[in-house]
């Protein structure tokens, strides 16, 4: 387990705890958990929360069959879902929202590289290769970004993270990460709005690379 | 900007660590758990029917009255309570007591199930831990869990008519904070700090209670 310095908010931990995000940024969370202890107790705590109010919800009566229908499925055949297990720096959460594929990159310059996972109206999800040295142009941002780092690690304003750190983006933070030397920097992101590019080129490509 | 997380109640750091496990405590007697602890673990241990119909019949309804809350009928309530007592049998070998509080563990299953139907693909949850070799329950710990549930729902039930409602939706899940505002008809900000207002409440008490 790698020591991971900068973690989810603790208002995004409780949103996924009750399903209240998308599902790009449900797979960077549950990404984040699978590496760090600590926000694994602390979405625990959560559950604790939400299995206390299960607790004292009213009892609302249920019909006299379903008891009956839960026990006569007790021994019948079930498949279980497919469990995804972690493929080399990939945390399972990530293999499954890849369809247990591999990334299929896209250059797009400057070395960058970056593999769209999924790409809908609620936002988007990717993963982001940068080469050791490398900036990503200054961009800020329309809404939030959640950035996970899984390979190397990069620095900007705010400081550095390293493999399991989040850095969380919103509309306050403008910023030019650059990948650290050492091996590439590989990072999960996900987003529910565009980002806003500074340099004028960089956002005529922007719909041409949906980021 | 970087956040950290942690301004929500932490249940579980509540819980003390058992450093060196009590052999004595965990051969000679065990300390009185709840009942629902007792049933979970028979089922777990031996697939226990009656513990599983004791568990059956205290939260079938607790999770029906909990799930039409979400604006769900009581038809499809039944149907995913179905799924989750369903759920829990199975997956009993998953049940970790010195991880969870077995209302916390079904909160979450069946905040699971209801997402799956509502989307296509399912729900992104973090790895399993890999399970150490089976080592003896930690009697200690697991009263420790079962305890802190009891304070959790005390605290829940001291909060005001407001508060508790507030609470419910930012863990029932799948209403954003402007759809809360929109069922309601109250005005974004009053909900938000209506919310705020009761975790501050519900870590006050858990504090009151920590010594």
């Amino acid at each position: 387990m790698t020591h991971v310095q900068h973690h989810i908010p603790d208002a995004m931990l409780k949103a996924y705890a009750s399903g209240n995000i998308s599902p790009h940024f449900a797979t960077l969370v549950a990404a984040h958990i699978s590496m760090c202890e600590i926000c694994r107790v602390a979405l625990g705590a959560h559950e604790a929360v939400g299995g206390a109010l299960l607790d004292v919800t009213k009892a609302v009566d249920v019909s006299s069959s379903l008891k009956t229908d839960v026990f006569s499925k007790l021994d019948a055949p079930f498949t279980p879902k497919p469990v995804f297990d972690r493929s080399g720096i990939y945390p399972g959460p990530i293999v499954q929202a890849m369809k247990g594929q591999e990334p299929r990159w896209k250059s797009l310059g400057m070395g960058i590289r970056q593999h769209i996972i999924s790409y809908d109206k609620q936002g988007s999800l990717r993963l982001l290769y940068i080469p050791a040295g490398q900036a990503v142009p200054e961009h800020g941002h329309n809404g939030l970004e959640l950035t996970l780092v899984l390979q190397g690690s990069f620095s900007d304003e705010t400081g550095q993270f390293g493999v399991g750190d989040v850095e969380v983006g919103d509309e306050d933070l403008a910023h030019v990460p650059t990948a650290d030397a050492g091996p590439p920097c590989i990072c999960l992101a996900a987003t529910d709005a565009s980002l806003r590019f500074a340099g004028l080129i960089p956002r005529m490509l922007q719909p041409i690379f949906k980021i | 900007m970087t956040q950290q997380c942690f301004d929500i109640p932490y249940a579980m750091t509540l819980t003390p660590i058992a450093v060196g496990r009590e052999r004595k405590l965990v051969t000679n007697k065990r300390p009185k758990v709840s009942e629902q602890t007792e049933w979970m673990l028979a089922v777990r241990d031996s697939r226990d029917r009656d513990a599983f119909s004791h568990l059956f019949d205290y939260f079938a309804p607790r999770l029906k009255g909990f799930i039409i809350k979400t604006g769900v009928s009581g038809a499809q309530a039944e149907e995913i309570v179905q799924d989750v007592m369903l759920t829990v049998w199975r997956k009993s070998a998953q049940f970790d007591p010195h991880r969870a509080q077995v209302s916390a563990w079904i909160y979450q299953i069946a905040r699971n199930r209801q997402i799956d139907m509502m989307r296509k693909d399912a729900r992104p949850i973090p790895e399993e831990l890999k399970a150490e070799p089976h080592q003896e329950d930690d009697a200690m710990q697991i009263l420790a869990m079962d305890q802190e549930a009891q304070k959790l729902k005390h605290a829940i039930s001291k909060l005001s008519k407001d508060q508790r409602v507030a609470i419910e939706q930012a863990y029932l899940g799948e209403l954003t904070h402007q759809e809360i505002s929109d069922q309601s008809g109250v005005p974004l900000g009053t909900i938000k700090s209506r919310i705020r207002l009761g975790l501050e409440r519900l870590r006050l008490e858990l504090k009151g209670l920590r010594s």
